[in-house]
């Protein structure tokens, strides 16, 4: 009764190109932004702002990045994790051997540079394809990870193996409370995922699901194969190389390169499946569930204090998270993007069956 | 309106084609040319190679030997499929493919996709070039969907429609690409009598209006013999006859192979 676009008529091609065409979907979003820049650092607590809410963040950004690629275009990936470790190196030693560049500058080195080596691995991808392509990634994971351990002079000599990010300040302000980074993170991360719902519904879009959906068709009409798939590897790893730096400065603080190893890497394409294949929406939902299910699991046994020790809580935690995925691909395996497109679909008719 | 077939180069042909698959020969010294603004019909039995004729003009098979010239000029050997439909030659496929994914407006826009600029950055942020550009091809989309009668489905996915509509979208992505040769791969196949009625008139309309050459290839032959100027009967990989409607129709050699006689009861 409340979400319904009668009455709101679009009369221009630019007006039904908007991202938000319903008037309800806009006040949505205003509220949500409202939420997550003003009402979320006043009243969070550390705890939430530092070890959750960023990361989720961070999350959802190396989501993004892979849904481009594995949801998007339809090559899978299973190096997302190394291409957030080059995204991390790479501000690393930037801002270690030259200490004038801002961070921000860095961070978009990181980017371009986990861009660079991710076009480098997606070129088995002009040749393979499916499963094939994702142990060829797998080997991306691989290699890098062994590159950042084993080689010195990435850590800057570092006799650990661990690097640690130097601090952060633009004119003269520095990140340090947790909020300040949290709201870093939310204008990086918004700012780009605005970036990619763009791409993904333009020229550039709609060439990658056409390779996605039938590559012999897209060829067939004038889609360059493998401009576009190599496209998509640099766009897609440019977010993870951005959300690598992202985690090593404002999350983690000190980082080694096992942070970034191959379980990272299939943590977010759980998340991308979760949260649905193609959809940019879904990338933050399915990052919030996997963020936040073990949380939510572990305060719900704090429930029944002592009736358990804390070991069989440990296991429980993973026998319910695990039970649960498998429920949610089960009933919506299209993920949460599309259980809310369906709650939006019901509201729009609701309080009338049709 | 009158139409007039041009003279002049043809807008493709192929010469002394061969196209073998191990010991399969596919097609033997095939010689086929269209002109501009022609309605160029291929007709034979499963297997004939019509298929791959296709297949060797829109650049998906390289052939065994032979030539192929656009407008006069010797084509690359090895012209890769996104070249050949940015000289102009669009296609659609004997079983659908269409993007299921994406909706009938968002196939049809990829259509265009070959017209269009890429900047990455631009894109992204949706200023400038890339908005415009955007709208002014919706606009042009948006023509193609009205022609096509199809504005109720702009936003269905494709996968969901049924499969006249989705012969419908395929065309209009063929079109969509605003080509000067469009190849027709069986567009009435599994079609009932209206939707053939609708499709014949859509062929044709933009074959008068836009003047877009067509070849296509088809196993109706009413359809075949009404709106075709000109049929080339294919019989295990070679080329049989090639003339007007009415004289294949009486050629010896094409109702041996191909049409066969009324049985006399």
């Amino acid at each position: 009764m409340f979400y319904r676009e009668t009455g709101q008529y679009k009369t221009t091609y630019a007006a039904d190109r908007a991202i938000f065409p319903i008037r309800q979907d806009r006040i949505g979003i205003a509220i949500l932004l409202v939420v997550a820049f003003v009402v979320i650092p006043l009243f969070a607590n550390e705890y939430w702002l530092r070890s959750v809410l960023t990361p989720v963040l961070v999350f959802s950004l190396a989501a993004i990045g892979l849904n481009i690629l594995t949801g998007y275009t339809g090559q899978l990936s299973l190096g997302t994790a190394a291409f957030m470790a080059v995204g991390a190196f790479a501000a690393y030693n930037l801002e270690v051997r030259v200490p004038e560049v801002p961070f921000l500058v860095s961070f978009v080195v990181a980017g371009l540079a986990a861009a660079g080596v991710g076009i480098l691995f997606g070129l088995p991808s002009l040749r393979i394809k499916g499963f094939y392509l994702a142990v060829a990634t797998l080997a991306a994971q691989f290699f890098i990870e062994w590159l950042f351990t084993h080689v010195a002079w990435f850590t800057n000599y570092s006799t650990s193996g661990v690097i640690t990010a130097p601090p952060m300040t633009l004119l003269g302000y520095s990140f340090e409370s947790a909020a300040s980074r949290y709201l870093l993170t939310l204008c990086i991360v918004a700012g780009m995922a605005i970036m990619a719902k763009n791409m993904v519904r333009s020229e550039l879009g709609r060439a990658w699901m056409a390779v996605r959906d039938m590559d012999v068709a897209a060829e067939a009409i004038g889609i360059n194969l493998m401009a576009t798939k190599l496209t998509a590897f640099a766009v897609s790893s440019f977010y993870c190389g951005v959300a690598g730096a992202l985690w090593a400065y404002v999350y983690l603080g000190t980082v080694e390169p096992q942070a970034f190893d191959v379980l990272r890497s299939f943590e977010i394409l759980f998340m991308v499946i979760i949260g649905g294949l193609g959809s940019i929406l879904g990338s933050f939902l399915g990052a919030a569930f996997i963020v936040l299910l073990p949380i939510f699991i572990a305060n719900a046994s704090g429930l029944f204090g002592g009736a358990f020790s804390a070991e069989t809580i440990a296991h429980l935690e993973f026998v319910i998270f695990g039970g649960l995925i498998i429920l949610f691909l089960v009933v919506e395996p299209l993920g949460l993007a599309r259980l809310w497109q369906i709650v939006k679909e019901k509201l729009r008719l609701w309080p009338f069956p049709y | 309106m009158k139409r007039e077939i041009g003279s002049g180069p043809p807008v493709t042909a192929l010469e002394n084609i061969h196209l073998s698959f191990g010991g399969l020969r596919a097609l033997q010294d095939v010689s086929v040319a269209v002109q501009p603004r022609e309605r160029l019909a291929i007709i034979g039995p499963n297997g004939a190679g019509k298929s791959s004729l296709f297949n060797i003009i829109s650049g998906i098979y390289t052939a065994s030997s032979g030539v192929v010239r656009h407008k006069g000029q010797e084509r690359p050997p090895r012209m890769k499929p996104y070249q050949v439909a940015r000289l102009g030659i669009a296609r659609t496929f004997q079983n659908i493919a269409l993007f299921p994914g994406m909706s009938a407006l968002d196939n049809i826009m990829t259509g265009r996709n070959s017209l269009m600029r890429r900047g990455i950055l631009s894109e992204a942020l949706q200023l400038g070039w890339a908005r415009r550009q955007e709208i002014e091809h919706r606009r042009r989309a948006e023509e193609i969907i009205d022609f096509l009668e199809i504005p109720s489905v702009r936003r269905t996915p494709v996968g969901e429609l049924p499969y006249g509509m989705q012969k419908r979208v395929e065309l209009g992505r063929a079109l969509a690409a605003e080509p000067e040769l469009l190849l027709l791969d069986e567009p009435m196949a599994g079609m009932n009598l209206e939707e053939k009625e609708d499709m014949c008139r859509f062929i044709l309309d933009v074959n008068e209006i836009h003047g877009t050459t067509l070849i296509l290839v088809e196993h109706d032959m009413g359809v075949v013999m009404d709106i075709s100027d000109r049929v080339a009967v294919f019989d295990y990989g070679r080329k049989i006859a090639d003339a007007a409607p009415d004289d294949v129709r009486r050629d010896q050699t094409v109702i041996d192979a191909y049409l066969g006689t009324a049985h006399e009861h």
